[in-house]
């Protein structure tokens, strides 16, 4: 096979979102370290994804084979779509909404109940291997189920289900050993086991290659010493997905992801953090003190792991973008109603242009949002790189949930202000996804790169980092 | 002997949906509105499910009467359990003019047709309420009926039942071939599970015309008009008895 076509073929695999053959591809097709030093004139490797499909439709431009854009025209939805969403709903319905505001009192959903729920149910494996117990579907499935976690009465909880299936897991079911996955991800896809992700640290979340967290080899074993911050679901995880240094060297090549049982003697859970919103959503700081785990516990290859989360990444920030476009449409939606019943000066206040005129305009803004997320999902289906759409996504996602957010609860006025309403969970909820999962300015670095814009001493200084 | 059951699977309007009287009043705004599977006849569904898991049943079989979107609402019943369904296609004015006593007829003649021994229905749609085509099925087959079931349990060739009735349980037992009605308190329907979801899709459903079963539809009924049902005045509230007693005797209650 031609290297232009195995690297196009990989890249495929890498965003096409099917386990299955992305999985035979890395095993037995494609070495992925030979993947990702296909352009070594540029060095800095956030961006090596971007020199990977540059150098990927180079390559593909002198093929006759094509990557098909089946759902061009995004008409993502048949049948058993919306029968997912059904029994989604059902069970959000029956076993999620009633309990919601009890949880967000308590800080914490019953992680283990509802991913149980959830497994038996066949939701948190939809696009995963069938030897693993997932289902081996395409995407178009995650994007039904994202959407419909999307009308749970809280940000919290849909962010929990989506670090497991969509942030924590997914370079393990890409890369890891035979051994690894059934070890973590079968009884993650079943629900019997909570995933957690390790990435951000006290002195680093969006600057991903300066952790400082380090696993070293010990004969068979890897010590691991360090902490990491902002953990969602980190007080209830079985395991984390944890990055850490694994040797030294270039920053963004001496890093490698590892599955950690939680309850491994030395990982200590500091704290549940208190945050503004989220309230359902448990947040941990967590340290690792000389926490021991065999070597075979890394996924994929040793020093890959960096790469790997930067394409773990691309699903976690289009998950985000995609639950919040019924969030959004929601708020709109009972805002609305609001202004309908609420009268002022003799008249409901919907009438006031200013009103009617904004709500049309953000809903128009939500539209918007929906095609760019369609769109990147529509690439990434048909295998291509969506870094680019990705971060877009994310980025828009973000900045309108703040906007209609924001908005919507000005026109509820005092009451909008109060803990009896939806909109003042949604406004404080919704905010993070502005920082959560790379925030805004990340995005926009990500975009400026695409677009060549980055000031030339920032890009030294990552270049220097991979060296 | 294991049991073939056929169940109802009716095609409605989903229960959170705001109803709308169209505006020639001829009936309700059904297009581009989510339609689900009757929740009665889910409860038949789970209730054939179940017995097929129990190994009382072989074979249950699901049955649509309506436009191809019917089949929409099959495949709802094949993804929790049901082996294989029948759509009857009813379109256009033949639909809208479509009542229990030919529903009733059409699932009398699959039933004989398929040599089944249970028919399971819900009490009655969420749409129209007319607790009517179980009833009916049962005097076309000449076959025992078991309505309102909120327990069902199988004998030796019979079948006991206990109903809800006004003022109590009642306890039936019926001679197999026969009728059932499901409760709302038979059983509480599962979800289908996604593996589930994607096997029905592999799952059979046949299609059927009301002539290949020769059943006479034409209309019994005529429909005059369809009004929205009066807006229900505010109630008032009372500080005693005594003032509760005075007002209903004023209103000439009691």
């Amino acid at each position: 096979m031609a290297r232009s076509e195995s690297i196009r073929r990989s890249l495929r695999f890498f965003t096409a979102n099917s386990g299955k053959v992305r999985y035979w591809c890395l095993k037995k097709a494609v070495d992925p370290s030979k993947v990702f030093t296909i352009s070594t004139s540029d060095k800095c490797t956030i961006n090596s994804i971007r020199c990977f499909s540059r150098s990927v439709s180079i390559s593909s431009s002198n093929s006759s084979i094509t990557a098909t854009a089946d759902h061009a025209n995004f008409d993502f939805f048949r049948q058993e779509h919306t029968e997912l969403r059904n029994t989604l709903k059902k069970i959000i319905v029956k076993d999620i909404n009633p309990f919601v505001d009890e949880w967000e009192a308590e800080g914490q959903f019953p992680a283990h109940s509802v991913f149980k729920k959830l497994g038996e149910a066949g939701l948190l494996g939809i696009t995963r291997p069938q030897e693993y117990g997932g289902l081996g579907l395409d995407y178009t499935y995650t994007l039904a189920f994202l959407e419909e976690l999307g009308t749970i009465k809280c940000g919290g909880i849909p962010m929990a289900i989506s670090v497991h299936t969509d942030m924590a897991t997914p370079a393990l079911a890409n890369f890891g050993s035979e051994e690894l996955k059934k070890e973590f991800l079968v009884p993650s896809i079943a629900g019997d086991r909570v995933a957690c992700l390790g990435v951000s640290e006290v002195e680093g979340g969006s600057d991903v290659a300066s952790i400082k967290t380090k696993a070293v080899r010990d004969g068979d074993d890897l010590i691991i010493n360090g902490g990491k911050m902002w953990i969602t679901n980190g007080c209830q995880a079985d395991w984390m997905c944890l990055l850490a240094n694994t040797r030294e060297g270039p920053s963004h090549k001496n890093k490698s992801l590892i599955c950690i049982p939680m309850k491994t003697p030395g990982v200590h859970i500091s704290k549940k953090i208190n945050k503004i919103g989220m309230h359902s959503s448990d947040t941990a700081q967590i340290f690792f003190e000389d926490v021991r785990v065999p070597v075979r516990n890394i996924i994929g290859e040793e020093g890959m792991g960096f790469m790997y989360q930067m394409l773990q990444f691309q699903e976690e920030r289009l998950a985000g973008s995609i639950i919040v476009l019924p969030c959004l449409e929601q708020a709109i939606t009972d805002t609305l109603e609001y202004c309908k019943q609420r009268k002022a000066f003799g008249y409901p206040i919907i009438y006031n242009q200013v009103i009617h005129f904004r709500l049309a305009e953000l809903q128009t803004e939500v539209e918007a949002l929906r095609s760019l997320v369609y769109r990147a999902i529509g690439k990434l289906l048909s295998g291509e790189n969506v870094t680019l759409l990705a971060s877009m996504a994310k980025l828009k996602a973000g900045r309108l949930a703040r906007e209609v957010t924001d908005t919507c609860m000005q026109y509820w006025g005092g009451l909008g202000y109060t803990s009896d309403v939806l909109i003042s969970r949604m406004f404080r909820d919704m905010r993070l996804l502005s920082i959560g999962g790379g925030t805004d300015e990340i995005m926009l670095s990500i975009i400026c790169k695409h677009m060549g814009t980055l000031p030339p001493q920032i890009l030294t200084k990552q270049a220097q980092n991979v060296k | 002997m294991a049991m073939r059951v056929l169940v109802g699977c009716k095609r409605v309007i989903d229960y959170a949906v705001k109803i709308r009287v169209k505006p020639d009043k001829t009936g309700v705004v059904t297009e581009g509105v989510k339609h689900s599977l009757n929740p009665f006849d889910e409860i038949a569904v789970e209730e054939a499910v179940r017995l097929k898991e129990k190994k009382l049943a072989s074979e249950v079989i699901a049955v649509s009467c309506g436009p191809p979107p019917c089949q929409e609402t099959l495949r709802t019943a094949l993804a929790m359990g049901v082996d294989r369904g029948i759509h009857v296609e009813i379109g256009g004015k033949d639909y809208e003019t479509l009542q229990p006593i030919h529903v009733s007829k059409i699932l009398a003649k699959l039933a004989q047709e398929e040599k089944v021994d249970l028919i399971i229905l819900g009490k009655q749609a969420i749409d129209d309420d007319a607790n009517q085509t179980a009833q009916m099925t049962a005097a076309v087959l000449d076959w025992p009926q078991g309505v309102f079931a909120s327990k069902i349990e199988k004998m030796d060739g019979t079948l006991k039942i206990q109903r809800e009735v006004d003022g109590g349980v009642e306890y039936v037992e019926a001679k197999l071939p026969a009728v059932i009605s499901s409760d709302l308190r038979l059983n509480e329907p599962r979800y289908a599970t996604l593996p589930n979801i994607m096997k029905a899709k592999k799952k059979q459903i046949a299609k059927k015309s009301i002539s290949d079963l020769g059943v006479d539809i034409t209309p019994r009924v005529e429909v005059l008009t369809v009004e929205d049902p009066p807006v229900r005045e505010a109630g008032a509230k009372v500080e005693s008895v005594e003032e509760l007693l005075t007002k209903l005797k004023d209103l000439g209650r009691i």
